[in-house]
């Protein structure tokens, strides 16, 4: 029971998430800020613009639902959470896993881009709308993509929870080799749940001003910045369990090289935000898939074969 | 036919600088038609240089744009030197293109940034603001100035280029040539950027000719339209340089047309400083000017610029007209954005280098209650003030100033 308490409030639980957002948080900004050759934030900078939002005064639009848009924030940020109990950390076993735990996980990760569809539809703001509209167009885009990308990996594992999974790949490091075109189109799909460049057409600055965020404020406003970057860990963590087969025995060491596979998962992921322009959600639509969704496909084939030669 | 939902794209909008209003009507993702109001920023340029001596406006002049402020004032200045009749020596005029290039260098090289930002290309527009600062410390050591340079006085300029100013002018150019060599490959190599502005904005050869299109945006739809060239200012025709062109009509061509039109511009800058010939700075120029007309055309960085200027006898001048380049441009808009995706919208508008607050010359009062628009003229807006202060407890009658 205590031990329960202490996995769910300490460590792998919220605590260890909302310090470990902050810091990929910062390391994203300051990775972002250097490839376009500007100085970058200090370190406590994301820590700060959220002690700051949390003092803010949350103000709610008179003609949105009050319940929805005060309860979102927490819903996405919770949801966001629970994923962790079931993704390997130190070792190739999650805290609690079963056979299926691979649905549940995709399924959880789901419901933040949920919970910013309703966020921007319960606002009953016009830019909030529009945004709302464009999370949930982009969902679809990438969200089976993702799905497949994963499924291949899993019938190669012959196995459908991240633990099986992260065992097999660590037993079978080269197998891991099989998996690279999965591990594109996770990066690419990831990139398009975070809703960062250039997949961020939902939150488009210059177009629909914060997109279904545009309402919020104060510590509302904060609870989602948290909940993205809570989603950032959890979608390196995905990344880091399937197609990066390094492990140890060794607690203190396996914890380790799982942030250095998380921060390396967040380096692409600047790299990308800074490489690229925003596209536009047809054309967002059209690339999931014409090219993503053909590559996940090609990746099961890959597995299916390997896993008949073997 | 689907429901439309109108939103406002302004006056206050993270993609517009300016306050300007956009109306669009949405069918989806798609704008079904759109409404362009002016009139947020009317700041009475024109009333208020008629208050004032030649000189005194020149530098109210210079705040009309916080980017082209020399064109402004070499279209001024040069319309007030017709009506008087000086005719200033070539040393000054030199001076006068070669600040006027920079100054086209520091605006497109903005431009590309502020481009690259509107499609959410932040990398770009952080690189291309960074060598802007080449450009401007160059203009900041020639005039004084980052973005005001006064360097025009009524006959002549005010201060001199040495031979060392000269030497790092070259040197600058060099580096800002190579960077924007890069920025040509980026822009058109780039798949998301290629994709963002292929086909999007489309204006022809014949709707630019009848909006009266001008400036870079003409330009890149095959309009063969440069004041420089067409009617010479100064000393263009004396210096060699080709008018760019581009038949691409889209948002794409422009960025082109504005890239090569930078490579146009260092030519004119070296030139400019190698044919510079030795001479005075300035004419002396009387006080009062005789009544007399001057209308001039300056090739602005954003597109044809027209200065009037009527003198009537006196020190200040009768009436003063300035037409930016973005009044010539604003009315392609609408044509650009209609059908289009709500996501090209900004692109579109700041393809046409806006500079809403420049263009602004009249006030439109719209009435909450009851949607009426007026219009009003000198003694309406006098009245208007005055009224809208002793409704608020404030009488100007009253007070007695100390004589």
């Amino acid at each position: 029971m205590l031990m329960s308490l202490f996995y769910i409030f300490i460590f792998p639980g919220i605590l260890f998430l909302s310090i470990y957002g902050i810091i990929l948080e910062f390391v994203d900004r300051k990775l972002f800020a250097r490839f376009q050759n500007r100085v970058g934030p200090p370190w406590f900078q994301p820590l700060a613009d959220f002690i700051k939002l949390m003092g803010k005064e949350g103000i709610i639009p008179t003609h949105s639902d009050k319940a929805m848009f005060k309860i979102l924030p927490a819903f996405a940020i919770a949801a966001a959470s629970v994923v962790i109990l079931y993704l390997p950390i130190w070792s190739t076993n999650a805290l609690y896993s079963f056979d299926g735990d691979l649905i549940v996980v995709l399924y959880l990760l789901t419901i933040p881009t949920v919970t910013f569809f309703l966020a921007g539809w319960s606002s009953s703001s016009l830019y909030a709308t529009i945004g709302a509209v464009r999370t949930i167009t982009q969902l679809f885009a990438y969200e089976v993509p993702l799905f497949m990308s994963l499924l291949g990996p899993a019938i190669l594992a012959d196995s459908w929870s991240f633990s099986g999974i992260t065992e097999f790949y660590c037993n079978n490091p080269l197998m891991a080799l099989a998996n690279i075109p999965g591990f594109i189109v996770a990066i690419i799909a990831i990139q398009g749940k975070l809703e960062r460049t250039p997949f961020d057409i939902p939150d488009a600055e210059t177009e629909i001003v914060a997109g279904p965020f545009t309402e919020y404020s104060g510590r509302f406003l904060a609870f989602f910045r948290m909940s993205l970057d809570i989603e950032m860990i959890i979608g390196a963590s995905i990344i880091a369990a399937v197609f990066l087969p390094f492990w140890s025995t060794n607690i203190w060491f396996g914890l380790l090289i799982y942030l250095v596979k998380t921060l390396l998962v967040v380096f692409i992921l600047s790299l990308l935000r800074a490489l690229m322009a925003r596209i536009r959600i047809e054309q967002m639509v059209n690339f999931c898939w014409k090219f993503l969704a053909p590559l996940a496909i090609l990746q099961i084939l890959i597995d299916i074969i390997v896993k008949v030669l073997i | 036919m689907p429901k439309r939902v109108e939103i406002p794209l302004g006056p206050q909008h993270p993609a517009l600088k300016e306050p300007e209003s956009f109306t669009l009507y949405l069918e989806g993702e798609r704008v079904a038609a759109s409404n362009v109001t002016i009139g947020y920023n009317h700041r009475g340029m024109e009333k208020a240089c008629e208050q004032r001596s030649y000189i005194q406006d020149l530098y109210l002049i210079e705040r009309t744009c916080g980017i082209c402020s020399h064109s402004h004032t070499t279209a001024f200045i040069t319309a007030t030197e017709e009506v008087a009749g000086l005719e200033i020596p070539k040393r000054a005029k030199y001076i006068r293109v070669l600040v006027g290039e920079l100054e086209r260098v520091h605006s497109h090289l903005l431009w590309v940034g502020v481009a690259a930002h509107e499609i959410g290309f932040d990398s770009l527009f952080m690189y291309s603001w960074r060598d802007r600062e080449i450009v401007m410390d160059i203009l900041a050591m020639l005039t004084g100035g980052r973005v005001q340079y006064s360097i025009n006085t009524l006959g002549g300029v005010r201060r001199d280029v040495s031979e060392s100013q000269k030497e790092q002018i070259l040197k600058a150019v060099d580096i800002l040539e190579e960077r924007t060599k890069y920025y040509i490959e980026v822009a058109t190599t780039e798949t998301t950027m290629m994709g963002r502005l292929k086909n999007v904005g489309g204006l022809t050869y014949d709707i630019a000719m009848r909006f009266h299109a001008s400036g870079p945006l003409a330009r890149a739809s095959g309009v063969t339209r440069d004041v420089r060239r067409d009617d010479p200012y100064l000393v263009y025709d004396e210096l060699d340089f080709n008018v760019i062109t581009n038949d691409g009509c889209d948002v794409f061509a422009r960025v082109v047309v504005r890239a090569l039109e930078l490579m146009e511009s260092y030519k004119l800058i070296r030139q400019a400083v190698k044919n510079m010939p030795d001479g005075d700075l300035t004419v002396k120029a009387p006080r009062k000017l005789p009544a007399n007309e001057a209308t001039v055309r300056y090739e602005a960085p954003r597109g044809e610029d027209i200065h009037y200027v009527r003198g009537n006898g006196t020190e200040k001048p009768e009436r003063v007209k300035l037409r930016a380049p973005t009044m010539a441009n604003l009315a392609s808009i609408s044509y650009m954005i209609d059908g289009g995706y709500l996501a090209d919208v900004p692109i579109v508008i700041a393809a046409i280098d806006p500079c809403f607050s420049c263009t602004d010359r009249a006030i439109s009062i719209k009435q909450i209650e009851n949607g009426r628009e007026d219009k009003m003229d000198w003694e309406n807006l006098r009245k208007y003030s005055i009224d809208w202060y002793k409704k608020r407890g404030f009488d100007g009658h009253k007070i007695k100033l100390m004589h």
